[in-house]
């Protein structure tokens, strides 16, 4: 019997009524078959199995776009070590994920937990909240840049409060990425806030009660019960700031388009330079096989070290 | 066993699927387009499209063979074509800007060669700037002809602000430096310059280099030979560079400040800037931007400043040529598409409608059709800064290889910002060449 078993009341009380646990189990059902999978699996194989097996096989070869690729055997794989930009863009992906998690899990935590209450603005501000959920990546970012400009955006006005008196915020080496992230930032929030909102309004409300008449204060419950009970949501929100600050690049490209220098060039980015800039496809590839690897590490490091995988549930009698 | 039985089971059944479906796919994924007309790809342009529309309409009306013209925004446009070359929805005739983006093409055998159907018309090989004409020219093969106006980097000036500053634009580059330090005395950003687009700081570069050591030492760059960027004129252009960004001659800001959203033009029209370097599109583009700064007679404009001791002529210019139309191999039409390119291009209908459309064409013997014009006087200053140049060298990142040129530009960034040294430039583009 595994520990939770034991340490769980609940077990006992069926041993007790001598019922078997077989038989306590919803009814086995067969399985769905192969064809159930097919379309999803058909779909994937063509739209994610074959380009990664063709993307593999171009990274040993050089091509420009034209012609036939050329078979150069691993030339684009030793060049990896050497191309400082490719190490450097591996740096700031990991600096922009930490960023992005950084600030959007506590902001749209909080603000998830807020909108889940019975507040008589919520409704109202809610929605102001989730309107860049509505907005094209494009149209966002284009905004933003107007808006950081240093001479006519907001940036050239507000920028000396924030000891920015130049409004350089997009062309400097060490503020330009605190912008992009803050920018990605807000776009996301809104997501997020709503997969917190969902999650917070499913926590029983007997826990509170509970918490009340034990004499825990507001903070206390958010401590003890809103944020455990969020683990899950917590964990999935996590993923996919993580995996999607791995695979961003349009509001950068838009926003910086890299630079300055390379200040702000994400893996992904400069991967679509070497390949649709330069057109150099071969080596384009690499970083792409590269990409697909770390990506796929990174989530199931992330699942695996959470146990989100197990998918066991926290709520109560679940 | 049975999972393992299952999951071959699935895995054959998905291979046979996908199979399938990808025969099937194949199946449709011919060439879609009628072929029985000239396919002519080119950029969305307002100003452009009309011109070439009424081109193509004088063409279809005494040929056999229809001529479309299909249009496509300039960022996405290069991917586009690049794609589709060697694909069964090629175009027949294609937009491109010469120099080594149509090398590309022509290494890949995917251009048809002009060279003949030019020299059974001499009229018309000769019409054009020599130049110009140059940039279509890969390895002893007239691969593209120009379509359009030509586009010189300009020295453009606030007449407004000089006034009031009491100072002439500059003829020297210690006159430029020295105006550089007038004006930030005076709180004035010397010199817009929308520094997060590495081909506006490429403009400097290029000028520099063709003033201290004239036209050929890009031409060696341009032709990959080995030790061209560790020439001491390159290095020498870099360091004047670096220095004019290290003086304060951009601001502080200018790595934030974005051309395509208008900013750095903005900022030059307001008065907030002196001087700004660009291309000669910059004028249409204050006309339409900032009407009345143009109207009001502030925006004044002249030529690079010439550099003490350099070996360049100061007549040189650079920037775009032109832009150009070439025949894809691929082609079914090849000898109508070369006709249509050979009757159109220089015929007095279409540069006419390029005059009106407010181009200069890089046409001989335009300045007539000039004369009359809304810009007149803009116009005449371009085509005789152009007509009357010994050598036009393409804007770098169009005449080198795409791979070469995206290095060039991320590592020109670094260089404006100080974040690399001039020496540090050339090792890295003698490493990327």
């Amino acid at each position: 019997m595994s520990e939770r078993g034991l340490l769980n009341p609940r077990r006992e009380v069926r041993t007790v009524v001598l019922v078997q646990a077989s038989q306590l189990r919803p009814a086995r059902r067969e399985r769905p078959g192969f064809l159930w999978a097919a379309p999803a699996a058909v779909f994937f194989t063509i739209f994610g199995i074959v380009p990664i097996a063709v993307v593999l096989y171009l990274s040993f070869t050089t091509w420009n776009g034209l012609g036939t690729p050329e078979w150069t055997g691993t030339t684009n794989w030793r060049a990896l070590p050497e191309d400082t930009d490719a190490l450097h863009s591996i740096w700031v992906t990991a600096k922009l994920t930490i960023f992005c998690w950084l600030i959007q899990t506590p902001l749209s935590l909080l603000l998830g937990v807020w909108a889940a209450g019975p507040q008589r603005n919520r409704a109202i501000l809610s929605t102001l909240f989730f309107l860049p959920l509505l907005l094209s990546t494009a149209a966002i970012a284009l905004t933003w840049l107007s808006l950081l400009d240093p001479n006519f955006g907001l940036a050239a006005s507000l920028g000396s409060y924030v000891g920015v008196p130049d409004g350089n915020f997009l062309g400097d080496d060490s503020r330009a990425l605190y912008a992009v992230a803050a920018v990605i930032s807000w776009q996301f929030v809104p997501f997020h806030t709503l997969l917190y909102q969902a999650a917070a309004r499913q926590i029983p409300v007997a826990m509170y009660e509970v918490a009340e008449m034990d004499g825990a204060r507001t903070m206390r419950q958010f401590i003890s019960i809103t944020l455990p009970q969020l683990r899950n949501t917590i964990i999935a929100s996590s993923v996919l700031v993580v995996v999607g600050s791995l695979t961003y690049f349009e509001s950068i490209l838009l926003l910086t388009n890299g630079g300055p220098g390379t200040a702000t060039r994400v893996l992904p980015l400069h991967m679509y330079v070497k390949g649709f800039v330069g057109f150099d496809m071969g080596y384009a590839s690499v970083l792409a096989v590269l990409l697909v690897a770390v990506g796929t590490a990174l989530s199931v490091l992330i699942v695996r070290s959470t146990g989100y995988h197990r998918m066991n549930s926290d709520r109560e009698g679940m | 066993m049975r999972p393992r039985a299952r999951l071959f089971h699935t895995g054959v059944s998905l291979l046979v699927t996908a199979s399938l479906v990808l025969a099937g796919g194949c199946g449709t994924a011919g060439p879609g387009a009628s072929r029985d007309r000239i396919q002519v790809w080119a950029l969305q342009d307002p100003q452009n499209e009309p011109v070439i529309r009424a081109g193509l309409g004088e063409f279809n009306s005494g040929s056999p063979v229809r001529a479309e013209l299909v249009t496509y925004v300039n960022d996405a446009y290069k991917q586009k074509l690049h794609v589709s070359m060697g694909s069964p929805n090629a175009p027949d005739v294609f937009f491109n800007w010469g120099g080594g983006n149509l090398a590309e093409f022509v290494t890949a055998n995917q251009v048809v060669d002009l060279s003949h159907a030019l020299a059974a018309r001499p009229d018309v090989r000769d019409a054009f700037l020599p130049s110009v004409l140059a940039v279509g020219r890969i390895s002893n093969g007239q691969y593209g002809l120009p379509m359009n106006g030509i586009q010189p980097v300009v020295l453009f000036y606030h007449k407004g602000v000089f006034a009031k500053a009491g100072l002439a634009p500059p003829k020297t580059w210690s006159d430029l430096l020295s105006l550089v330090d007038a004006f930030k005395e005076r709180k004035v950003t010397p010199i817009a310059l929308p520094g997060s687009q590495g081909w506006t700081e490429l403009m400097y570069l290029e000028y520099l280099l063709d003033r201290i050591g004239g036209p050929d030492r890009f031409s060696a760059i341009a032709a990959q030979r080995s030790g061209a960027w560790r020439d001491p004129a390159v290095l020498r252009a870099l360091q004047m560079c670096q220095e004019l960004a290290e003086r304060g001659a951009f601001g502080t800001n200018f790595a934030s400040i974005n051309y395509d959203n208008t900013g750095a033009s903005k900022l030059f029209a307001t008065g907030k800037a002196a001087m700004f370097l660009m291309g000669s599109w910059e004028y249409t583009s204050q006309l339409s931007n900032n009407p009345d700064f143009v109207k009001r007679g502030d925006l004044g404009w002249t030529t690079f400043p010439t550099v003490d001791g350099g070996l360049g002529d100061q007549a040189n210019v650079v920037g775009n040529p032109a832009n150009y139309f070439s025949v894809a191999a691929s082609s079914p039409h090849v000898r109508d598409a070369t006709t249509l390119l050979i009757d159109t291009l220089s015929s007095d209908a279409y540069v006419r409608d390029l005059v009106n459309s407010g181009q200069v064409p890089a046409v001989a013997g335009v300045e007539a059709k000039l004369a009359g014009t809304p810009n007149a006087e803009f116009a005449t200053f371009t085509y005789e800064m152009v007509a009357k140049a010994p050598s036009f060298t393409q804007s770098w990142d169009q005449a080198l290889s795409p791979t070469v040129g995206t290095e060039m530009l991320t590592n020109l960034q670094k260089l404006f910002l100080s974040d690399i040294s001039p020496e540090e430039f050339v090792e890295a583009m003698e490493k990327a060449s």
